[in-house]
């Protein structure tokens, strides 16, 4: 029953509840923000709306500072909104400390030298029907299937 | 700072659409990965966030490229890498089994620590600390080959 409620299926009473159909439709329509969210990155500004390459390059100071850094606070600030508004969108850390530093670790290590993350390559990189981004898809949704597979949601 | 206010715009709606998505609900990614069902029923939803936001995306990639230069900035910054090399399948493992064992990827934890849990800086300060690693270990091998 608690392995049921952690695949994100029970949500308390006047909060987003993705039960369901309700489920598919939010994660469509989240997904279109996303989308959309990197076309004015790319058609209006030329910036790549990758999570994990602005915040390598959150410091270099060339003309891309203040876009990357405007995205960080936008990102941050919807953050702290939404733990105010609908607290049950943002759900809990599955593991202890160690585990999240852990992986913690390997997102940012993976992430740096395959260039890209979920967002850069799975949502931009695709888009543009890029061959490097889809090997870097298929690896990290496999290699994170396999994971699961053998370690399991933690406790 | 020039672009702060588009970067601001950015940022927000793809975290709001990452929030609405199930994105930054650690749980539910770890259901969407565990696709041998082996801890619960396999949750397919979060194939659709990637599925609406390329279809999304896609559409506008098409109009930028009839573009010289983007609307609002003087060019497009594509990125240089293009290959299919041995750093982009590692990375991307490595990856991957970070995402699996804690069910956050970059961005959905940055949202998450709106939340103000300590696992949540944890994460956010080690995959710094990796980003800020890898590069430097990067410039000075790229220094040293060249």
């Amino acid at each position: 029953m608690e392995l049921v409620n952690h695949a994100g299926i029970a949500a308390a009473a006047g909060h987003i509840d993705h039960a369901g159909l309700a489920g598919y439709v939010l994660a469509l329509v989240g997904g279109a923000l996303i989308g959309l969210a990197a076309s004015v990155a790319w058609l209006g500004y030329g910036r790549i709306a990758g999570v994990s390459g602005i915040l390598g390059r959150a410091l270099v100071e060339d003309d891309g500072h203040g876009f990357r850094m405007g995205f960080l606070e936008g990102m941050i600030g919807v953050g702290v909104v939404v733990a105010q508004l609908a607290p049950t969108l943002l759900g809990r850390p599955l593991r202890g400390t160690v585990p999240l530093a852990v992986a913690g670790l390997l997102v940012g290590i993976g992430t740096t030298l395959a260039n890209g993350c979920t967002s850069g390559h799975g949502v931009c990189g695709l888009a543009r029907v890029s061959s490097r981004s889809a090997v870097a898809v298929a690896t990290f949704m496999i290699a994170g299937g396999i994971t699961v597979a053998l370690a399991g949601v933690g406790s | 700072m020039k672009h702060q206010v588009g970067g601001i715009l950015v940022g927000a709606l793809f975290a709001i659409g990452l929030a609405l998505s199930g994105m930054t609900d650690p749980a539910k990614v770890v259901a969407f990965l565990d696709v041998t069902g082996r801890w619960a029923r396999w949750d397919p939803t979060l194939a659709f966030v990637m599925a609406g936001a390329i279809a999304m995306h896609a559409p506008f990639v098409r109009l930028a490229r009839a573009r010289a230069t983007p609307i609002a900035a003087p060019a497009f910054h594509a990125p240089a890498a293009t290959r299919i090399d041995p750093a982009v399948v590692l990375g991307s493992a490595l990856f991957g089994i970070g995402w699996g064992l804690s069910g956050y990827c970059p961005g959905p934890a940055l949202v998450s620590l709106g939340r103000g849990s300590p696992g949540l800086f944890v994460f956010v300060g080690a995959m710094i600390a990796g980003i800020a690693g890898t590069r430097y270990v990067l410039r000075v091998t790229t220094r040293r080959a060249a």
